[in-house]
């Protein structure tokens, strides 16, 4: 019971940590339905900023935070203006592959510049943050992860739901031609969905680089299992990413923990063929009618 | 007999006349100087490592034209064909060390059974449009990964295989200008095939289903039965080169059919150009002789005393160039080297008066 216990806490707090990494990936899906491949290495550009200022600059925390968020909401600002705007009309899977391109080309740059070493972040989350839970004790990291998951859930919720922006971002998801005749600005709202976007992905790259320690190939292995967990949850289902990612985190859990650790890496793959065949719109997706 | 060189407008009257791959005679005698000169000339002038490096470009082709049938012809993303170059690989040399089985059955098995393994990843994208095959063969690639580590009684695990000598018809093939041959005369043979699939019914189905499938559907093609008949030919082609590579390199580990590859070859089709047979080729050749640049590149670094940690700089920059290249032709050549050349071709043609 322990072990299962165990397992448990573990597979929810790995589950917490797909969905965080889930949400940004699901904010420009939902804003350009573009399937963004480059995820991971966003995650990791945030986490190394993060790195850069924390570690080699030895600012302030606060400071650190700032600076990173501020950062990466202006490189997806760059990334849009520069990668995504020329393809504005092109056929989607132009752009699919694109972010394929900038995928590959980011994580040669981080390679170039930081090489695959692993590197680790100086510890300033305050301890009292321990949860203690029928025994097992939970890390303050964790804790956190759940508070901002929840935290984040909340906003996008809202601001999808209520405010204009978040309307603008869901009409051009849903027809660009429509909403550009009723006077949206696509393209603002592309820029702020990337920059958006980036900005979510630092956070997640920050919360991942906390706990495992921050590596390109683990950061852009992890932009990938995204893909299983917004499946799982349903595409443009913010809420549906949240439950993907902690059914992916506790099967992947369970699965390495009572059958083999080698299966870890694969089962979420495994799990997302399987939901293609069945259920392909995820659990909390949208079902378009159109099946052709 | 006259020939029928360049006519100097479009003159033509039935749909008959725009269907022939070759417009002019003068098409005809370039390509049949190309096979003489691939052929016979080609393969006696350059040495060893250029033949090496011409059968990886031939082989790289094949793939990639199968590829170009999937993503440039019907418009379906595949970002497994790394893996499936793996399972013809492993395929022939499963069959070629365990049954004993001759070198052109076993990567004609090779072939085939890709295409099966094709169709079972490509069955999610029946229900669905283009997304979701790109995300199924995304798992598919993870999932062939685990298998050619960890299925260590078939694959030999991270060991790998030892294939033994291939020989056709008794006649044992050794060294670079018999495998020369070899990949050539499929590459040819394939390359023809290629080129006559997509102009005749099917091709025009995979064009009409990536134009607008719904219009495609409107007017009766079956979308479902065409996507996979896609998806099988592309896989089939990639798996015939996965295993003829196998049996050329001799022995396989699950090292190279990763990812990475399959982004390789995306990368090859990208830059030869999206929905163009001859484009897969200049794509192919391109981002092989890249890799090849810097490898050596690599290794000649690696030898000058004081530049050792420039070559090791130098191994992610090939990810990156990847990537930059991908970016950079998506942005301002959509269409590719083909296209490239196209202007060109018809630059000459039209001087002085081009418009």
């Amino acid at each position: 019971m322990g072990f299962f216990l165990q397992l448990l806490v573990q597979g929810l707090s790995i589950g917490c940590l797909y969905a965080i990494a889930a949400l940004g990936f699901v904010m420009i899906f939902k804003s350009s339905s573009v399937l963004n491949f480059a995820h991971g290495e966003l995650l990791a550009i945030g986490a190394y900023i993060f790195l850069v200022l924390a570690v080699w600059l030895k600012l302030p925390i606060y400071a650190v935070f700032i600076l990173t968020f501020l950062g990466s909401f202006a490189l997806g600002f760059a990334i849009e203006r520069l990668f995504l705007r020329p393809m504005i009309g092109e056929a989607l899977i132009e752009v699919i592959m694109l972010t394929v391109g900038l995928s590959a080309m980011f994580k040669g740059l981080i390679l170039f510049i930081f090489s695959g070493n692993t590197y680790v972040y100086p510890s300033f989350l305050p301890a009292h943050l321990t949860l203690r839970i029928g025994g097992i004790a939970i890390s303050p990291v964790y804790t956190a992860t759940f508070l901002i998951t929840a935290t984040f859930l909340v906003l996008f919720g809202l601001f999808f739901k209520y405010s204009s922006q978040g309307i603008y971002m869901r009409s051009v998801a849903d027809n660009q031609v429509a909403s550009l005749s009723l006077g949206v600005n696509v393209r603002r709202v592309f820029a702020l969905s990337w920059a958006i976007a980036a900005l979510v992905c630092a956070m997640s790259g920050i919360i991942l680089g906390i706990i495992n320690g921050i590596n390109v190939h683990d950061l852009s292995k992890m932009g990938l299992k995204v893909f299983p967990v917004v499946i799982l949850g349903g595409l443009e289902s913010i809420g549906g990413a949240i439950i993907g990612g902690l059914i992916i985190g506790l099967i992947e859990t369970f699965v390495s923990g009572y059958l083999s650790t080698s299966l870890r890496d694969v089962v979420a793959y495994v799990v997302l063929v399987i939901i293609l065949m069945v259920k392909p719109y995820g659990l909390f997706g949208l079902v378009e009618i159109e099946r052709v | 007999m006259r020939l029928r060189l360049r006519p100097c407008g479009n003159y033509k009257e039935r749909y008959e006349e725009e269907l022939p791959i070759f417009e002019t005679d003068f098409g005809r005698l370039c390509c049949i100087a190309g096979l003489v000169l691939l052929f016979f000339v080609i393969p006696f002038v350059f040495g060893h490592y250029g033949l090496y490096v011409l059968n990886h470009v031939g082989i790289y082709a094949i793939a990639t034209v199968g590829l170009n049938i999937l993503i440039g012809f019907t418009g379906q993303i595949s970002l497994g064909h790394g893996a499936f170059f793996g399972v013809g690989a492993y395929t022939a040399a499963i069959l070629m060390t365990r049954l004993h089985v001759p070198f052109l059955a076993s990567i004609l098995a090779g072939g085939i059974f890709t295409a099966v393994v094709g169709l079972i990843f490509g069955i999610p994208s029946s229900r669905l449009k283009h997304l979701y095959l790109t995300i199924s063969t995304l798992a598919g690639q993870f999932i062939l990964e685990y298998i050619f580590v960890h299925w260590k009684s078939l694959t030999g695990g991270t060991e790998g295989l030892i294939l033994p000598k291939s020989t056709i018809f008794g006649v044992p093939l050794r060294g670079d200008r018999a495998f020369f041959y070899v990949i050539f005369v499929f590459f040819v043979l394939f390359l023809w095939v290629a080129k006559n699939v997509v102009r005749t019914r099917y091709g025009r189905a995979f064009v009409a289903i990536r134009d607008n499938d719904q219009a495609a559907e409107g007017m009766g093609i079956p979308i479902f039965r065409y996507k996979l008949l896609s998806f099988a030919i592309s896989s089939f082609y990639t798996g015939f080169a996965g295993a003829i590579w196998a049996a050329y390199i001799g022995s396989i580990t699950p090292e190279p059919f990763t990812f990475g590859l399959s982004i390789e070859f995306i990368a090859m089709i990208i830059i030869g150009g999206l929905g163009s047979i001859t484009g897969s080729d200049f794509g192919a050749t391109v981002i092989t002789l890249l890799n090849e640049f810097l490898s050596q590149a690599a290794s000649y670094f690696m030898n000058v005393k004081g530049l050792a940690g420039a070559a090791l700089t130098i191994a992610p920059l090939r990810e990156f160039f990847f990537g930059l290249i991908i970016v950079l032709f998506l942005i301002f050549e959509p269409r590719g080297i083909a296209e490239v050349w196209r202007i060109v071709k018809s630059s000459f043609r039209l001087w002085p008066f081009s418009y």
